[in-house]
């Protein structure tokens, strides 16, 4: 017994000395997403994303002189297999920052294992949960559903829109966009008349909307992803209801554009600078690197790019940046200068991390988009 | 509460319901021949709409065409689950056909998402989407496609079953296929047949439905239950029976939703399904010896 134990003690300390020997000749990043199941919509482009960038960063001579070496878990879209992964990272893989997980699920269930372990996280999923109350280890990058909901409020305020109904998804999106709508509608002075719900796998609205129409809003906010919203679009249109329809960025994506059809003209809605790169600015300092991203992206896998593929670009490039901004890959100096992010331009917006935001962006990380003759069109 | 909203309910419901009472059709089918409740049927209703988005833009062929060739398509795949998978099973208890069943619709669902993808596709309405305006409600070209063609099925059904032979040869190995087949009757024909009609009804449903409420490879999983309740509703022997139990349940969904709260739509329409079998165990319209599974 005690030889075995002694036997396995030694196998360790050697396996964690060949660890350390290693350590040296590149910087090892641990990503854990979801490649595969459900949500692989998610982490199939965020782990292309990855990939392409280390080749091209390695092309361009590494981090700091140090080869980049990403090592990529699948979770299956199964949050024992990310706790599962995300330990295998911290304690074989010896990694000096995690990236992800896609969703937020996942990333809750493991983010309480990055403290002890000193070693930061970089979610590629949104929840509010994971940055508030803050975990001095934990970031995320993508936009926040509130972000969102303050846009489209402006945007209604703007246009005078006093009476707003919601028709909001029953997942986990669009309660927790239901529950941000619910708090921010009364506090941004606008008065919530209908609070209507519709589960993902539903293929008919009409009720819901009837009892809207009954309810004489001014605009209708709906909270959702494919395909349930489309339905919404086709309803609305075919009941005859001309209230302006609000989308939430949930629906960026082509996608709806063709599975709406006619029923999407005029729609508005939160994006991410992604869909519309094309249409900015040439002195917008996201300009640049979101048309090279789509490009460099639609050339490798011929596939068009994603904003979900972009979160995985903000994750890695935020954690490289810290590393050559503190030229040193040591998992708490990165933690480190990762807070000390200032006007960092990524995929999703402008990083500005601080000790009390880990998430690092603002309403600005949205802008208005209308759907006109089957394309997007920035509103402003 | 205006009456041109509880219109609007009433009409939507009933365009739902026919989905609904759609796939509890060929649940009866099945079920009258065999014994089998034929937990595939969802997806064949969901084979009818993806082979006809399949058709119309991968292979770029009309829509009349892509839905003509759809149905005999799925058909013809209702013939095979039939010869490849129940036969090979028959004589087992039907408990362990059941249970084959649902091995079926698992690898369906399976093969489609591997072939076409987890997308959802739209499919454009047969008469375009102006909506009709009818008392106040708004009524659309399609759902009245979808209520004519159901009603027509159910007209063709009834007819076959109580007018032609086949129909009738179907019927008696229901009640006793030993019998059946010592009268004559080639009961493996008539399972056959059974599983064929039954995935010609549910193509013909898939692609009727599919330009109203979309598609993709796992929309069957939702109907299926849906119309496993509306045949419990209706009473599990009687196809007449299970397709207004489909109506019904659309019904009571939609003014559940609309009356009541969003939130809980499905909720209450299982509620009242769970209420009324304690009232009547057989359901609205089956015989008072229906055998239950």
């Amino acid at each position: 017994m005690t030889i075995a134990r002694a036997a396995a003690l030694a196998l360790a300390a050697l396996l964690a000395l060949a660890g350390c020997s290693k350590e040296s000749d590149s910087v090892k990043i641990g990503a854990v997403l979801s490649v595969t199941g459900p949500a692989s919509f998610l982490g199939e482009p965020e782990k292309n994303t990855l990939l392409m960038l280390q080749d091209e960063i390695n092309a361009k001579g590494g981090v700091e002189g140090r080869k980049l070496e990403i090592v990529v878990y699948d979770d299956e879209s199964d949050v024992n297999k990310c706790v599962m992964a995300a330990r295998k990272l911290l304690d074989q893989d010896k990694v000096v920052a995690v990236l992800g997980p896609s969703i937020s699920g996942n990333t809750l269930a493991i983010m309480k294992l990055f403290g002890p372990a000193k070693t930061p996280l970089v979610s590629c999923s949104a929840s509010e949960k994971i940055i508030s109350p803050v975990d001095p280890w934990v970031f995320n990058t993508p936009q926040l559903d509130r972000h969102a909901v303050l846009r489209i409020l402006q945007d209604a305020k703007k246009k005078g829109y006093a009476k707003i109904a919601i028709l909001t998804v029953s997942d986990g999106y669009g309660q927790s966009g239901r529950a941000v709508l619910q708090e921010l509608t009364p506090a941004q002075g606008l008065t919530l008349v209908a609070d209507e719900v519709f589960g993902p796998k539903d293929t008919d609205m009409t009720a819901q909307l009837t009892k809207i129409k009954a309810a004489a809003p001014d605009a209708i906010i709906c909270w959702g992803t494919n395909p349930g919203p489309a339905v919404v679009a086709r309803n609305r249109v075919q009941l005859g209801i001309d209230t302006p329809l609000y989308m939430s960025h949930g629906v960026a994506s082509k996608k709806f554009i063709e599975l709406a059809g006619d029923a999407a003209e005029g729609i508005v809605l939160p994006a991410g600078r992604l869909i519309v790169a094309g249409q900015l600015p040439d002195d917008n300092p996201q300009k640049a690197l979101l048309v090279g991203y789509a490009e460099q992206y639609a050339k490798r896998f011929n596939a068009p790019v994603s904003t979900f593929g972009g979160h995985g670009w903000d994750a890695l490039m935020l954690t490289v940046n810290a590393i050559r901004a503190g030229k040193s890959a040591k998992p708490q100096d990165i933690r480190d200068n990762l807070e000390k992010t200032s006007g960092f331009p990524g995929t999703a917006g402008i990083y500005t991390y601080s000790p009390t935001n880990h998430n690092g962006l603002d309403e600005n990380a949205f802008v208005m988009v209308v759907i006109s003759k089957g394309d997007w069109k920035i509103a402003e | 509460m205006d009456p041109a909203s509880i219109l609007q309910y009433c009409i939507t419901g009933l365009t739902v319901g026919s989905t609904y009472g759609l796939a509890a059709l060929g649940f009866t089918i099945i079920f009258n021949t065999t014994g089998v409740i034929n937990f595939a049927q969802g997806e064949f209703v969901m084979l009818g709409g993806m082979v006809s988005v399949f058709a119309l833009r991968g292979m770029g062929l009309p829509e009349p065409v892509a839905v003509a060739l759809a149905v005999p398509v799925v058909t013809l795949a209702g013939a095979l689950v039939e010869r490849l998978v129940i036969r090979p099973a028959s004589g087992r208890p039907a408990m362990d056909l059941i249970i084959i069943t649902i091995g079926v619709s698992i690898l369906l669902r399976g093969l489609v998402m591997l072939v076409w993808g987890k997308d959802t596709h739209a499919l454009p309405p047969f008469s375009g989407e102006t909506p009709i305006p009818f008392l106040g409600a708004a009524l659309m070209p399609q759902s009245l496609w979808v209520l004519s063609i159901t009603l027509a099925l159910l007209a063709g059904l009834k007819y076959f079953f109580s007018a032609t032979l086949h129909g009738k040869a179907m019927l008696a190995c229901s009640h006793d296929a030993k019998a059946a087949s010592l009268v004559g009757i080639g009961v493996r024909r008539m399972v056959l047949l059974s599983f064929m009609i039954s995935a010609f009804v549910g193509a013909v449903g898939g692609v009727i439905l599919a330009p109203l409420t979309m598609t993709s490879f796992d929309v069957g999983v939702l109907l299926g239950l849906k119309g496993f309740a509306a045949c419990i509703l209706g009473g599990l022997g009687n196809p007449f029976g299970a397709a207004a139990g489909g109506l019904i349940l659309g019904v009571l969904e939609s003014l559940g939703a609309g009356l009541i709260s969003s939130a809980y739509k499905d909720a209450i329409a299982f509620v009242i399904l769970l209420a009324l079998l304690f009232v009547r165990p057989s359901g609205l319209f089956g015989a008072k010896d229906a055998k239950r599974v």
